[in-house]
């Protein structure tokens, strides 16, 4: 969200000629035709351009914007949020730096959503629908949301952490109109699956329900009985404690499931029983979504093919399927657009990929075993190339192998030009192209060459300053960088900072820029959302440096326990409206 | 290969360099990943300032043993700093890599060079969970939430265990403080989750179970829309569950799968292992061994 505290005053409206008579500007809009046209404006990026045009307009627009996006919680505080929308019923927050994910930030690190829904509560009694991700959430945060507002809808929480499962009682006893509970790769205290049974027996309302990433079985007759009531229940992903049979029962009550996460494929069934699933799942003629899976063996896997056909994304990436068993399932499934897999299907199975599923955008190859250091299973670049060929559309991919070549890199983007999201990742630092002993270098300079519409790259391999040139020259749509374990000196990251006008997102870790790169990118930084600089060389007088000269920065710093004094070695820098972070744990240093 | 100073990493393992069951393999030149000469294989090189990249292999024994070193590249691409890059001012610490069929990645510090002694470190002896002294990996590398690391673990493990029979551990990133893990009690509907970490015996988690349970188990025995008859009346003691004697028996599910008997290996080598408990009806163990897969059990999850 870009808050402009200082709205132009200038008028494009070429009536202008009788502004003497009022102080006021005259817009040859009245006021409610101009808010009923904002009104259908959705896209946050056209509201902010509307409220940069005159005053009048800020105002118009501030007043019918309904849904907020707030992609770093500490770009601005709940107060000036509360000032500017009055209106506002749906919020959408994020917190930790990515990296978090990866345990790379200490815990309390912060963006607890607490004091946004006190103030929430007092100016937004209508809040309908909260979407979190990768923010600290606790049971009473969850408490006040579960009672403070009559009307909320759906809660969707994304990588967070902090709750447990009483908080959930509250949501679900108090929310009387809950159509959406989404939990995702969450990781809570889970005391037991009785949170489920706060459902009230009159309660029929939800569209989704999602708690795949809870532990403890939920009481299945109160699920079953939940899932009977809720006629518009399209979402429904269960957790790893239902079974087969059980799967089968709730399926049976809900045919009408667009997207459905099973629970454990680990059970012994009996041949009726068999025959019963199988055509449960074919009674789903809605299907588009499969997930879950989870210890999903072959002898099970037929009972989905009726319902393949028709699927759109299939998630196995919790199902260590082999190449022919996967094979065969694929085979079944050719309106796929998005896969995600484990890398237990081997190049085999992605060969399968590209011969079955033409209309494949989206690939995610997960490791099975990120730390094999023995084997080195999985995929090679062998498998990447083979979907590059028979999946033209393809646009999104991660990619997790362990060893990779230039010249494969250069084959799949000829064969898909039209990348978006570039996500390689050479699970051992520093890999050289492994039959030339060349840094990948070229594979990304293929890549940012060729893929123009680049939105999002994540490097690997062994990669000098070349690789950055190129993206600094070529990648001029690029939004989102990751990097690790690359480059050779600052003049990497300055190109970077110096060629990618439309960077708003950059994280890197162990790699060898230093200051000078660091201060490199001092304008630049006000117009992306964030930095993220870790075990790189950089200083804490560079960082505080930067801090005095770009005073709208927040700068901030957290050392590690053994460092020196003089080295900052995770940096976190972002722009902000509302100054230094408050609630900042005394483990971060801000500049 | 760089190493890079990671303050987590511990201090560096040491070779292992006399071969227990597995034979001296010698990898041929097909099998290494870098198309180097048999001669350049074999060769120990120190990374010179301004050196390309280049990889010393040593092609070793198994995959139990592991050589550390630290290696500290300098690149050509301009480095003008007389440290690489890559060190951090403070000390730094080892990072190595395994390669597949056990051809080794070593990688010498440029400065400092340690040689570490190929003793035979203490390596437990019990070929069913042998640990390897596997590198401390990268925090945070690869860059994949905890939440799938876990559960790949659970699924993966089973494929290469049919592959690799002697060691069934893979490393973990940092050691946790805790190990919930599920227990469910036949009867019970509602499971319980322990800490086994805040055990340091057998005795000790069977004395929780009789804590967690006894309450439960009671109250089950008061309800009758389950079906299961219980003659257990009041809140009686769950004892004898370790050897069978008594009306309740634990057992186990270990990272491969497998359904086990609580206490036949020492704690420590249980808790790395184990991934849920089960408390059964002792009546019921004869189905242990008689199920159609071996060693599986399929029990209703919904008990």
């Amino acid at each position: 969200m870009q808050t402009d505290p200082n709205p132009k005053k200038s008028k494009d409206s070429p009536s202008n000629s009788d502004s003497t008579e009022s102080t006021q500007s005259a817009s040859p809009f009245p006021d409610d035709v101009l808010g009923k046209v904002l009104s259908f404006l959705n896209s946050d990026k056209d509201r902010s351009s509307v409220s940069l045009v005159c005053k009048d307009w800020y105002n118009a627009e501030r007043w019918t914007r309904t849904k907020l996006f707030i992609g770093n919680c500490y770009s601005v505080s709940p107060e000036i949020v509360a000032t500017r929308f009055p209106k506002i019923t749906s919020v959408t927050l994020k917190g930790k730096p990515r990296f978090s994910d990866f345990n790379l930030v200490p815990q309390n690190w912060g963006a607890d959503v607490h004091y946004w829904l006190v103030m929430f509560a007092k100016v937004y009694p209508f809040l309908e629908e909260l979407r979190l991700k990768r923010m600290t959430v606790s049971d009473e945060s969850l408490e006040i949301l579960a009672t403070a507002f009559p009307g909320f809808r759906a809660l969707s929480l994304m990588s967070c952490d902090g709750f447990s499962t009483d908080g959930l009682k509250s949501v679900a006893t108090h929310c009387r109109n809950l159509t959406e509970l989404d939990i995702q790769d969450t990781d809570i205290d889970d005391f037991n699956g009785g949170w489920l049974s706060c459902f009230p027996e009159n309660f029929g309302s939800l569209e989704v329900l999602n708690f795949a990433s809870l532990d403890s079985e939920v009481n299945f007759d109160a699920l079953e009985r939940l899932v009977s009531r809720c006629k518009s229940l399209r979402v429904l992903k269960v957790n790893k404690s239902i079974t087969l049979d059980q799967l089968q029962r709730l399926l049976l009550r809900a045919p009408q499931l667009m997207e459905l996460g099973t629970g454990s494929f680990q059970q012994e069934l009996l041949p009726g029983q068999f025959g019963d699933l199988e055509s449960a799942f074919s009674n789903c003629k809605n299907l588009r979504t499969l997930s879950g899976l989870w210890e999903v063996t072959s002898v099970y896997l037929p009972v989905l093919y009726a319902a393949c056909t028709s699927l759109t994304f299939l998630n196995l990436s919790y199902a260590a399927l082999r190449s022919v068993e996967f094979g065969n399932l694929i085979a079944y499934c050719p309106n796929l657009r998005r896969l995600w897999v484990l890398d237990t299907v081997e190049d085999k199975g992605l060969e399968a990929v590209g011969s079955s599923c033409p209309l494949l955008e989206e690939l995610r190859v997960f490791p099975a075993d990120p730390f094999d250091q023995q084997l080195h299973r999985g995929v090679t670049e062998l498998g990447f190339v083979a979907v590059s060929r028979g999946c033209s559309k393809l646009h999104y991919v991660l990619y997790f192998c362990w060893q990779m070549t230039n010249a494969a890199v250069a084959t799949i983007v000829q064969n898909c030009p039209n990348f978006t999201h570039f996500r390689l990742c050479i699970m051992n630092p520093g890999r050289p192209d492994y039959l030339t002993n060349e840094p990948m270098d070229e594979a990304f300079g293929a890549v940012v060459k060729t893929c123009t519409k680049l939105q999002r790259l994540s490097v690997s391999g062994l990669l000098t300053d070349l690789t950055f040139e190129y993206i600094g020259k070529h990648a001029k749509n690029l939004e989102t960088l990751s990097v690790a374990f690359a480059g050779s000196s600052d003049l990497g990251m300055q190109c970077v900072l110096e060629g990618c006008p439309k960077l708003r997102k950059l994280e890197i870790r162990d790699c060898p820029f230093g200051n000078a790169a660091l201060l490199s990118g001092l304008e630049k930084y006000e117009k992306m959302r964030s930095l993220w600089m870790s075990s790189c060389n950089v200083t804490i007088t560079a960082c505080q440096q930067l801090a005095r000269e770009m005073p709208r920065l927040n700068v901030e710093v957290m050392k590690d326990k053994e460092s020196d004094d003089s080295q900052a070695d995770k940096v976190y820098v972002y722009r902000s409206v509302a100054g230094p972070r408050r609630d900042a744990p005394p483990f971060v240093l801000t500049l | 290969m760089e190493g890079y100073s990671r303050k987590d990493v511990g201090c560096p393992q040491l070779l292992d360099l006399i071969p227990k069951e597995k034979e001296w393999l010698v990898k041929s030149a097909e099998e290494t990943n870098h198309g180097l000469s048999e001669e350049k294989k074999l060769e120990l090189r120190l990374g010179p300032p301004g050196g390309d990249w280049t990889f010393k292999q040593i092609c070793g024994p198994t995959n139990e043993s592991l050589l550390f070193f630290g290696f500290l590249p300098n690149t050509t691409a301009g480095a003008t700093t007389t440290t690489s890059p890559w060190q951090h001012q403070t000390k730094a610490s080892f990072f190595s890599l395994m390669e597949k069929e056990s051809c080794r990645m070593v990688e010498l510090q440029g400065a400092e060079k340690k040689v570490f002694s190929p003793a035979n470190t203490a390596v437990p002896n019990s070929s069913s969970a042998q640990k390897r002294t596997a590198p401390a990996p990268v925090v945070g590398w690869p860059p994949i939430r905890s939440f799938r690391k876990n559960l790949a673990n659970g699924n993966s493990s089973k494929l290469s265990s049919e592959l690799q029979k002697d060691f069934s551990q893979k490393p973990i990133e940092n050691c946790p403080k805790n190990k919930f893990v599920k227990i469910n009690m036949d009867g019970v509907p509602i499971g319980r989750k322990v800490d086994l970490k805040a055990f340091h015996s057998y005795e000790k988690l069977s004395s929780a179970v009789d804590e967690l349970f006894r309450g439960l188990l009671s109250a089950q025995s008061d309800s009758s829309t389950n079906g299961i008859k219980k003659e257990v009346e009041g809140e009686k003691v769950i004892s004898g569950l370790l050897d069978g004697s008594g009306e309740y028996t634990l057992v186990y599910e270990d990272n491969e799968g497998d359904r086990m008997l609580v206490g036949d290996v020492p704690w420590h080598m249980f808790v790395s292992t184990v991934k849920r408990l089960r408390v059964l009806k002792s009546s019921e163990l004869p189905m242990l061994f008689c199920g159609s897969k071996p060693g599986r059990l399929s029990l209703d999850r919904s008990i």
